[in-house]
């Protein structure tokens, strides 16, 4: 007797549940009961104490009536489903995301075969044009010169090249879906729950689906969970600054006839940028979170280092990579908000 | 005056905010006040059966304290916002029925905006904001930049071309928003409280600004305040709204003169009459008089000028003169009656 056949009883579903009487796998609950040396009937027979009732938990009820599937069957009824659906997924997405493997493999390939006094100064270049500020120069050099010094640029480059293609896929896809939400209020409500959910969801959830999708040999994989993950802030970033545009602004921008078009891109856009920039500032900082995340999936860079401290406790290896990402988040960080500054700056009310 | 074709006539203009517009205009034009209309209906009148006609060349101010619908009322002639009920002509086409397409032509080409709050592009520079409406229409660089260049120098911005907005003060600021819709060579210019952001004594340099301009543009202006100096100082017509009505409208020297709600006593018992009416609101007709002169005034005079020159002696008269012709006689008697308010005296009077 399990607790809850008197339920059933009452119900009147008794002979529904004796119908699927099964021999299927035993039960966490059962199994333990066994090993303990009593039986199903010995315990019944003691009755259960009020204060020991059950949950009616699937596997409960299970108990009561063998009809009902229990919580493993549940499980594995969901992988079913999902490899079910994976192969005609895997059809659509498979080309659709080809070019993301290309970009992220040629980019690696670019990056790694650049000599590192090309590669040095070119950065040194960009950052002088992002920020015009000769302290960030000095500070993005001398971290190259670090990483470089114990070996740790070829990896330090790795995991740059990998931000800077998912930093540019998730500005190019996320500033149009931004721009969508602020035009619709439909959109903006459909497009926030997925937002939050993306944002919420442990990072490592992401990687279970999409390791069934993808082989772990393809970039692609941890292109897509990377991006996945750093696109919210650029496209919540977008719609909030398309919706905060002065209204008066965009009122005067009406009055004179400006078609959406010209208003979008001429008044717009270039007055939500401060929040735009801020957005894939926040892109940048969360691609390079997940990216030693995704070393999990064979993504290649400093988080490999971090894993192997992780793996093989070689806790020099791993403290000495987690400081270079250190070090990577701030050049990063200090880069973009600095060229967020200027644009700021080139448009104070 | 009155021969003219008016420029743009409102018809029969409703406006009512809330989800149900239509009902509740059943309601108004059944009667219902916009406090009743609020309670029971939980609708806003904005507007109320507004009959305006615009006549080209003229200012015409729009006055009412905040609240009375007049911004709501400006931003119908260039369609900002749908009425409920009514037409807008402009030139004879109702505006209403326009198209987008047709609506964005009538915004680009035929009326400017110049906006209380300024509403320059703070990420462009002074002339490429004032060539702004010209780039809008598809104009090339340079053609914009030289419309905004003449009408910079025009409202005096000379030399401050390659600032941004938020380097100007706000006067300066507001000329460069002068300076956008003049340089869009619009007809009709709307101006929804342009100069009430502004310093009392900017505002007065603008306002003369204004005037001046208007001396040689003879735009078609709709002027919107809450200021009853200013609106007595631009106006050739003015329009009064209280709760979404039109209380009064014409010439603003007999609205003075001849107020015909206690609304309006309220409102014009606080100006300073002596400097805001002219010789011609109290001027009487000449009826061969000649002699006993003792002296002579313009019809545009203002009556503090007057009493200036008379002394303060109520027993003379003036000779009143326009172009050098005498069209009238001024007893200083009828001037000193018309400096009371509520005891009008422009019954007699001619114009």
């Amino acid at each position: 007797m399990a607790f809850y056949d008197g339920l059933f009883d009452a119900l009147g579903l008794r002979t529904w549940c004796d119908a699927a009487e099964s021999d299927g796998p035993m039960s966490m609950a059962q199994l333990l009961q066994q090993s303990s040396g009593q039986t199903a009937e010995q315990v019944a027979a003691a009755g259960t104490p009020l204060l020991e009732t059950p949950f009616p938990s699937l596997d409960a009820l299970a108990e009561a009536c063998p009809a009902i599937i229990r919580t493993r069957d549940m499980t594995t009824g969901v992988e079913e489903a999902f490899l079910a659906v994976k192969d005609p997924l895997k059809v659509v997405l498979g080309p659709v995301t080809q070019p993301l493997s290309w970009a992220l493999d040629g980019t690696m390939d670019l990056f790694e075969a650049l000599p590192w006094f090309l590669l040095i100064p070119i950065l040194l270049l960009i950052t002088w044009y992002a920020t015009r500020s000769i302290a960030l120069v000095v500070f993005v050099g001398l971290a190259f010169a670090f990483m470089g010094f114990i070996d740790h640029y070829l990896y330090a480059v790795q995991t740059l090249s990998i931000i800077f293609v998912c930093t540019i896929i998730s500005v190019v896809l996320g500033v149009p879906i931004g721009i969508l939400m602020s035009r619709s209020n439909t959109v903006q409500r459909i497009a926030i729950p997925i937002l939050d959910m993306l944002q919420t969801l442990p990072t490592f959830v992401y990687l279970i689906p999409l390791i069934f999708l993808f082989s772990v040999t393809e970039s692609k994989l941890y292109g897509i969970a990377i991006i996945l993950y750093a696109i919210v802030p650029v496209i919540r970033l977008t719609d909030l600054g398309i919706r905060l545009v002065d209204r008066d602004v965009i009122e005067a921008a009406d009055a004179f006839g400006m078609t959406s078009r010209q208003k979008l891109l001429g008044v717009q856009i270039p007055l939500a940028l401060p929040n735009i920039m801020a957005g894939v500032n926040q892109t940048i900082m969360m691609s390079l979170a997940m990216v030693v995340i995704a070393s999990l999936v064979s993504a290649p860079g400093l988080g490999v280092l971090v894993l192997r401290g992780i793996r093989n406790l070689e806790l020099g290896v791993g403290l000495v990579s987690g400081f270079c990402i250190v070090l990577l988040a701030i050049l990063l960080d200090r880069v973009t908000k600095a060229a967020l500054n200027r644009v700021n700056a080139a448009q104070t009310h | 005056m009155s021969e003219k074709e008016p420029k743009v006539r409102i018809r029969d203009l409703y406006k009512i905010f809330g989800p149900d517009p239509k009902t509740a205009l059943q309601h108004v034009r059944e009667g219902m006040g916009k406090a009743e209309l609020l309670e029971k209906t939980n609708h806003v009148l904005g507007l109320r059966a507004i009959d305006v006609d615009v006549l080209p060349g003229e200012i015409t101010v729009i006055m009412g304290l905040s609240g009375s619908g007049k911004s709501t009322l400006i931003r119908h002639f260039n369609r900002l916002i749908e009425p409920t009920a009514g037409q807008v002509l402009v030139d004879g086409e109702d505006v209403i029925s326009y198209d987008e397409a047709a609506l964005r032509q009538l915004r680009q080409a035929k009326m400017s905006m110049v906006f209380q709050k300024f509403a320059l592009l703070p990420h462009r520079t002074v002339l490429q904001n004032a060539g702004m409406a010209r780039r809008v229409r598809g104009e090339d660089e340079s053609a914009a930049n030289a419309a905004g260049q003449k009408w910079l120098d025009r409202v005096g911005l000379g030399g401050f071309e390659g600032k941004y907005p938020h380097q100007l003060s706000g006067g300066m600021q507001q000329r460069v928003g002068l300076a956008r819709a003049l340089a869009s060579d619009s007809d009709i210019m709307l101006m929804d409280e342009a100069f009430s952001a502004l310093d009392p004594l900017i505002r007065t340099d603008m306002q003369a600004l204004l005037l001046e301009l208007q001396k040689d543009l003879q735009k078609t202006i709709v002027f919107i305040t809450h200021d009853l100096d200013e609106a007595l100082k631009l106006a050739d017509h003015l329009v009064i709204l209280k709760d979404g009505s039109v209380v009064q409208q014409g010439e603003p020297q007999q609205i003075l003169l001849n107020p015909n709600d206690p609304y309006i006593e309220d409102f014009v018992s606080d100006i300073n009459r002596a400097r805001v009416l002219r010789v011609r609101s109290v001027m009487r007709p000449m009826n061969g008089k000649t002699t006993g002169f003792s002296g002579v005034a313009d019809v545009n005079d203002n009556l503090e000028r007057l009493i200036e020159l008379s002394g303060g002696d109520t027993a003379q008269a003036f000779r009143v003169q326009q172009d050098g012709k005498d069209v009238g006689v001024l007893e200083m008697r009828d001037l000193v009656r018309a400096l009371v308010p509520a005891h009008p005296s422009g019954s007699d009077s001619v114009r």
